[in-house]
């Protein structure tokens, strides 16, 4: 297996910035999409004969379409205050991961063929041509950029590299260059409704399985609706939640709110999936035709509201492009926020005294949180500035005793990714996997070390996934990471008599 | 007229129009394309008002680029704010009446020690080019040629101290080609390799990263409001997909 060719890079006690390896991680290419999964997204099935022109051409559309890329591509003045951002650069030490070395990837292309230095001076402006080793280039180190965005939050001009890397993308995808892993994906949910192809009758027969636990084990009848008409709220949770642990915990800690609240429920098989890989491919058709899902579920099922699980770039998708991609949502109830995120309905219930807990059921761990990149780079929670960094602990510290946050410069807007956003969390990348999730592994094994920390909660399918992959390669264990509402189910005082 | 004056004159009117028309034109362009998404980066101001406030942080203090390295910062902040205070003394050679508070001593002196501290700022940003391996590895000829011209803008200006021309005659040489009233420019060595570098910088601008001056305010993860679920945000291209 390729595990076994890398070395896990050493946890330090003081982090210092690394020296560059030139080309340390050119080799990392994810295995490229066949065929098949390139035509059902509209792409052809392998590079294209005249692909340069192609490239070039699409490129230029993007520019048109893409304020900030076009801005991005203009506006940096390599000043280098990004170099040291990018927990790919810090895990890899490869000058193609600092943010600007990955921008300028394709701004050198840009350079090279839209502007008039870089047609007549190209050496003196850092411009070179669209060449065969370029595009090799571009497809591993975009596919090494987890489009989590902190790059941007230091930049002086706000250049957003995820923007670069998602349009990069779509012009690789243009001419034939695709992503295996996420062009299977957004294929199956297109045909199926969700990322790992769960097809309904086995969604139902999970889903009742999931009662049967809750009742052996709380003795009360918690219900996981399908495709209940007429319910309050629609449901939208990463498949992962289905039956993978810890997910599937935060699953059970949704429908114990919902039923502790008494709020009418569903989950819909048409839209079984919150996450949406467009982004990831940064096609906005894609995305759209992906979002329709869940707009088309609301109006079939009647509810009132739409509600996410825990899923970070869903969260993403969903607050920040929803009402764009699928909106108006005007056929909903307007007394809420559309759409709204398990926390907030949670946090609301936690202000109006609806929930209450026994905090010593979480007595067990000492408690971390770890800020998901799209989470807290890309949304909001409670329509206050911050809400998406406060409302999260807050939960948290309502339903466990024992909490301590890692540095400060680790967390919030400053937060590490945990290596495998953005579409890399597939095995054939497991090396960058394990390497990007350095420097949130640093700043959990210091409070680990310091405050006696063992868990770490999150609210993103793709931060739990790989942190139980990653954590065995830091001396961690994999059930070291839980879901948030997890902590809210265990620590939740069920009312019996309601039932 | 001399042929100095006269070249000169036709210089500085070619690179005004490249840079002005350039740079309008950049604007325009940008200001046409849409940007689709929301993508505010966090804090993300809920208001017009607070984005006002934000680009106040990040254009008189550097807020972001403070919390990402402190040396950058303190040379590139030093760099811009003597840049300005250097142009408030070069009030003077185009305004008639000269603004009161351009002839005021304070900003005469601040504008020429401003050079020093320009130089010092800018000497610190290529040395963080050839020290620092990463920024030495993003840097290309042009990253460092930029630098160069404007340490040599400066210093060439502060040699104007010891090297002096008539600076009433550069007042009614500039005031002249503002007014399209030729007046003759004094035929100095330093004051022409000064004005030269000047002139090559205008013409730059529109072509180069400078564009980062208007950039900034087209930054969408820095200009857009934190307002995606209360209000819909769509742009024409992607109108037309929904028909």
């Amino acid at each position: 297996m390729a595990e076994n060719k890398f070395n896990t890079p050493q946890i330090r006690e003081y982090p210092v910035i690394p020296a560059l390896e030139k080309e340390a991680t050119l080799h990392l290419a994810p295995f490229k999409s066949k065929e098949e999964f390139q035509s059902s997204l509209g792409y052809p099935g392998e590079l294209v004969d005249n692909w340069q022109e192609k490239a070039l051409d699409k490129m230029g559309d993007l520019l048109k379409k893409y304020r900030s890329l076009r801005v991005y591509l203009d506006s940096c003045m390599q000043c280098g205050a990004c170099t040291d951002k990018c927990h790919y650069y810090l895990g890899t030490k490869d000058p193609n991961n600092m943010p600007v070395g990955r921008q300028n990837l394709m701004r050198s292309v840009y350079r090279r063929y839209f502007t008039l230095p870089g047609k007549y001076f190209p050496k003196l402006v850092g411009a070179q041509d669209l060449t065969k080793e370029v595009l090799d280039e571009w497809y591993s180190y975009y596919h090494q950029c987890s489009q989590c965005r902190r790059c941007a939050v230091f930049c002086p001009i706000g250049i957003d590299t995820a923007e670069i890397s998602m349009a990069a993308r779509e012009v690789m995808d243009s001419i034939g260059v695709g992503q295996k892993y996420c062009n299977e994906i957004i294929g199956k949910v297109h045909k199926i409704g969700n990322n790992l192809g769960l097809p309904e009758p086995a969604l139902e027969d999970t889903l009742e399985g999931l009662e049967e636990d809750v009742v052996d084990e709380v003795g009360i009848d918690v219900k996981f609706p399908l495709d209940q008409k007429g319910a309050d709220v629609l449901l939208v949770t990463p498949s992962a939640d289905f039956f993978a642990e810890p997910h599937v915990d935060g699953l059970i800690g949704y429908a114990k709110v919902f039923h502790q609240a008494g709020i009418s429920w569903t989950l819909s098989s048409h839209a079984s999936e919150a996450a949406n890989f467009g982004m990831f491919i940064g096609s906005y058709e894609n995305m759209r035709k992906l979002a329709l899902r869940i707009r088309e579920a609301a109006l079939e099922l009647n509810v009132k509201r739409i509600v996410f699980g825990e899923c970070g770039h869903a969260w993403r998708v969903a607050y920040s492009f929803l009402n764009t991609l699928a909106g108006p949502f005007d056929f909903l109830d307007s007394r809420y926020p559309v759409p709204q995120h398990i926390c907030e309905v949670t946090n609301d219930l936690i202000d109006k005294k609806v929930l209450n807990f026994d905090k010593s059921a979480n007595d067990d761990m000492t408690l971390t949180y770890h800020d998901s990149c799209n989470v807290a780079r890309a949304s909001n929670m409670g329509g206050i500035m911050g809400g998406q960094f406060s409302i999260p602990r807050k939960i948290i510290k309502a339903a466990a005793n024992n909490y301590f946050d890692m540095d400060e410069e680790t967390i919030k807007e400053k937060t590490y990714c945990c290596g495998g956003g953005g579409g890399l969390l597939t095995d054939d990348l497991i090396e960058l996997r394990v390497k990007g999730a350095l420097p949130r592994m640093e700043a959990l094994k210091q409070v680990v070390d310091e405050k006696g920390v063992t868990h770490m909660a999150a609210i993103c399918a793709i931060c739990k996934s790989q942190f139980s992959k990653v954590f065995q390669y830091y001396g961690l264990e994999l059930d070291q990471i839980v879901s948030l509402h997890q902590l809210v189910g265990n620590a939740l005082i069920m009312n019996k008599k309601e039932v | 007229m001399s042929f100095v004056t006269i070249l000169y004159a036709v210089l500085f009117y070619v690179a005004a129009i490249i840079l002005f028309v350039g740079l309008a034109y950049r604007i325009y362009e940008y200001s046409i394309i849409p940007a689709p998404l929301k993508i505010p980066t966090p804090p993300a101001p809920q208001t017009q008002r607070g984005v006002i406030f934000r680009f106040f942080k990040e254009v008189v203090l550097f807020e972001s680029l403070f919390s990402a390295t402190k040396w950058t910062w303190l040379f590139s902040w030093l760099f811009h704010f003597a840049l300005l205070l250097a142009a408030f003394r070069h009030l003077k050679y185009f305004t008639d009446p000269v603004w009161f508070w351009v002839s005021f001593d304070i900003v005469q002196a601040a504008g020429h020690y401003g050079a020093y501290v320009m130089i010092f700022g800018l000497l610190g940003l290529l040395g963080r080019r050839i020290f620092v391996d990463r920024v030495r590895y993003i840097s290309s000829p042009s990253d460092y040629l930029i630098l160069i011209l404007i340490i040599s803008i400066a210093l060439t200006g502060l040699m104007m101290k010891w090297f002096q021309t008539d600076i009433l005659a550069v007042r009614q040489f500039f005031l002249g080609l503002m007014y399209f009233q030729l007046s003759e420019l004094p035929n100095d060595f330093m004051l022409l390799i000064h004005l030269s570098l000047v002139i090559l910088l205008m013409i730059i601008f529109p072509y180069s990263k400078l564009l980062h001056a208007p950039g900034l305010f087209f930054s969408p993860t820095r200009n857009q409001t934190d307002t995606a679920r209360e209000k819909r945000h769509i742009s024409k291209w992607a109108r037309e997909i929904e028909n």
